[in-house]
């Protein structure tokens, strides 16, 4: 399944300040028994979002109703952290989120995300600062570029790894790139056998 | 050029290398399955009409969403919802369906994905290993290549044995000098994790090395890669020796004969040469470890079990230790314990049950305390059986259960209650990892069953001998 492409994004951001959010905080595991990946965006947060009697809650800051205009997740340091689980993007899409900005993303979450047209991008420290201070504020990132904009004038360059950024920006399929690649395959297979 | 066994590993498998435009395409040895992250890679193939390349290189097992509790009355197994039996017919019908190995329901050598690769020696020096299951970098501690993938990646590795990958920084952690008796494996890794932080192995593919690593057991070594992940590394491995060849000879799918001698001269080939260079290099002091246990919500919260709950010194912190009801300066052995989870593929082999064992024998479990021991595999589970240890246990009032992922994950129906501290033997004490409200300690087993015994968080110490362990 392709990923919707991803060009450029303008949109409100939501911002969670804590550091080491977890796979788990993302979608918790009982949701994980699901076969498809469709429909995750009801359990997306759900802990931080609903009671444990299921009641919402009113200090989340997550809204019910999904992300809306705030596409743009701001999050602490070492966001993604812990499970493999690609539940945690598809949950995130399906909640509305585009992209999500923190100062260091997790290693399996970044690739799973830009698999998916979740775009995981990695500012410095100080974008990261101001970023955190300013929950709600309109915000253009810009993949072809690798730029984002605030509207009270916050600007960063970001790096994508130049592969996932071919296929998010012109729908490259990354397993038709390998498959393409069947003869060199077939002579390791002969080599190695 | 001098080479480490990360670059070693990693040329070896190389189809198509790295460009500025594209990652390498590498070759998978194992791709090792399970039933919570393949169904929708087995979709994508389905849409797209591709077969499995090579299920002779791909194995399937259960373990995240099994019971861990035996049949009922009825022979049905009690399945937490239907979902999850669903989700386990799945993965049968998959493997039926595109002829891959199942370690099924009934299979005496089904348990735990990362437990039961090395026991049946699917795991070897020398090979790249993947699954969608982070835990993957177990598999390291054999010199070989494992790290954990999405399940788009399962999609990729199913239908081309290969996957898209740019090579990752290298970094070196030294144990220096020796553990002192009666620390193990679990407590050097969160030492470690607690030195570097839960994002200080991001990008790196990361060799253990040093005389404390030597001397660990493969099942050690298996504990201790295991958790590299906790410190962001997706890959933690440590170089084949002697330790090593002897675990691995004469098990089921271990080379036999010349094959062997062949297999073992070519291992022999991969540790790191002497003048191999690391992107980074960390030094970790092993004999300044001490029994290990987490205050916090993430697993660099960690801190010797005879000290006392730290100050909160940013946000992040202060909501973590309002979550966890550690008062600030209180030694930790004043925290109350409900529940003691003993298990996971972080904890659950012989090793494990036998150092939870030498604890509980001719002890109880503290009024109030439920303690759950999960073997990590069928084979353990009746090895430990015929050395009398589920005796140990139900004597001492543990319950003994069917080997799986249990409450490391909580998806089985095997969790604690709103409230409640568990300290487990697992890898993640996030909030509500273990269930909705659930405050986790990790510890080692010896830890973990002291604090059963005590009520309370414990140091092992006062219940065992002086011989130092994971020495074997």
């Amino acid at each position: 399944m392709q990923p919707e492409p991803f060009n450029r994004l303008e949109a409100r951001t939501l911002v969670v300040r804590q550091s080491n959010i977890d796979t788990d905080q993302i979608i918790p595991a009982r949701f994980l028994t699901t076969t498809t990946r469709e429909g995750l965006g009801k359990s997306a947060f759900y802990d931080w979002r609903y009671t444990e009697d299921d009641q919402p809650k009113n200090a989340s800051p997550f809204p019910v109703a999904g992300a809306g205009d705030r596409q743009v997740l701001v999050a602490g340091a070492n966001f993604g952290c812990g499970s493999s689980r690609e539940h945690a993007p598809w949950a995130l899409l399906d909640y509305g989120f585009r992209a999500v900005i923190s100062s260091d993303i997790a290693d399996i979450f970044k690739s799973n995300a830009l698999k998916n047209g979740l775009l995981p991008v990695e500012v410095d420290q100080r974008t990261h600062a101001a970023l955190l201070e300013r929950p709600g504020i309109r915000i253009v990132i810009d993949l072809e570029s690798c730029t984002l904009e605030t509207e009270d004038d916050i600007r960063a360059q970001f790096t994508v790894e130049p592969f996932a950024r071919r296929c998010l920006l012109d729908g490259v399929d990354p397993l038709g790139h390998i498959v393409a690649h069947e003869e060199a395959i077939a002579a390791y297979e002969a080599a190695a056998a | 050029m001098a080479r480490s066994l990360f670059d070693k590993l990693w040329d070896a498998h190389v189809v198509v290398p790295e460009s500025e435009d594209s990652p390498a395409i590498l070759f998978i040895d194992l791709h090792l399955i399970h039933e919570v992250t393949s169904p929708q890679a087995f979709a994508v193939l389905e849409e797209r009409g591709l077969p499995v390349r090579r299920p002779d290189l791909t194995q399937a097992t259960l373990d995240h969403s099994t019971p861990t509790l035996p049949p009922g009355p009825d022979g049905r197994l009690p399945y937490a919802t239907e979902d999850a039996e669903k989700q386990v017919h799945q993965l049968e019908a998959n493997c039926a369906k595109h002829g891959i190995d199942l370690l099924g329901l009934d299979d005496p050598r089904r348990g735990i994905v990362h437990v039961v690769g090395p026991e049946l020696a699917l795991t070897q020096p020398g090979k790249t290993i993947v699954c969608g299951d982070s835990h993957t970098s177990t598999h390291g501690a054999f010199g070989a290549l494992a790290f954990g993938i999405g399940t788009t990646e399962v999609g990729h590795v199913l239908a081309t044995q290969c996957i898209l990958q740019r090579k990752p920084k290298s970094m070196r952690i030294t144990f220096e000098g020796e553990l002192s008796p009666g620390v193990g494996a679990k407590d050097m890794a969160l030492a470690m994790i607690a030195q570097i932080g839960a994002d200080g192995g991001q990008g790196y593919a990361v060799e253990f090395a040093g005389p404390a690593v030597e001397a660990l057991s493969m099942e050690a070594r298996m504990t201790l890669c295991n958790m590299a992940i906790e410190a962001g590394a997706r890959v933690g491995m440590v170089a084949p020796d002697d330790t090593t060849f002897a675990y691995l000879e004469g098990r089921e799918r271990a080379p036999q004969g010349e094959a062997w001698d062949a297999a073992v001269a070519r291992w022999r080939e991969l540790p790191s040469d002497r003048d191999a260079q690391f992107d980074s290099e960390v030094r970790v002091d092993a004999a300044a470890i001490r029994p290990m246990i987490t205050f916090g919500v993430s697993p660099d919260a960690a801190a010797p079990v005879t000290g006392n709950a730290p100050r909160p010194a940013n946000d992040s912190e202060r909501e973590a230790a309002e979550y966890m009801r550690f008062a600030a300066d209180r030694p930790f052995a004043e925290a109350k314990v409900d529940r003691v989870f003993i298990g996971s593929c972080t904890n659950s082999r012989m090793a494990d049950l036998r150092e939870a064992a030498e604890v509980m024998r001719g002890r109880k479990v503290a009024d109030g305390v439920i303690a759950l021991i999960v073997p990590g595999s069928e084979a353990i589970r009746q090895q430990a059986e015929a050395e009398g240890l589920h005796t140990v246990f139900a004597e001492a009032g543990a319950e003994w259960r069917m080997p799986g992922c249990s409450m490391c994950i909580a998806m089985n129906g095997d969790q604690g209650a709103p409230g409640e501290l568990v300290v487990s033997t697992s890898n993640r004490n996030f909030v509500g990892r273990q269930g909705k409200g659930v405050r986790t300690v990790l510890a080692g087993p010896a830890t973990a069953a002291a604090s059963a015994i005590a009520g309370h968080i414990a140091d092992p110490s006062q219940y065992l001998g002086t011989e130092a362990r994971d020495a074997a």
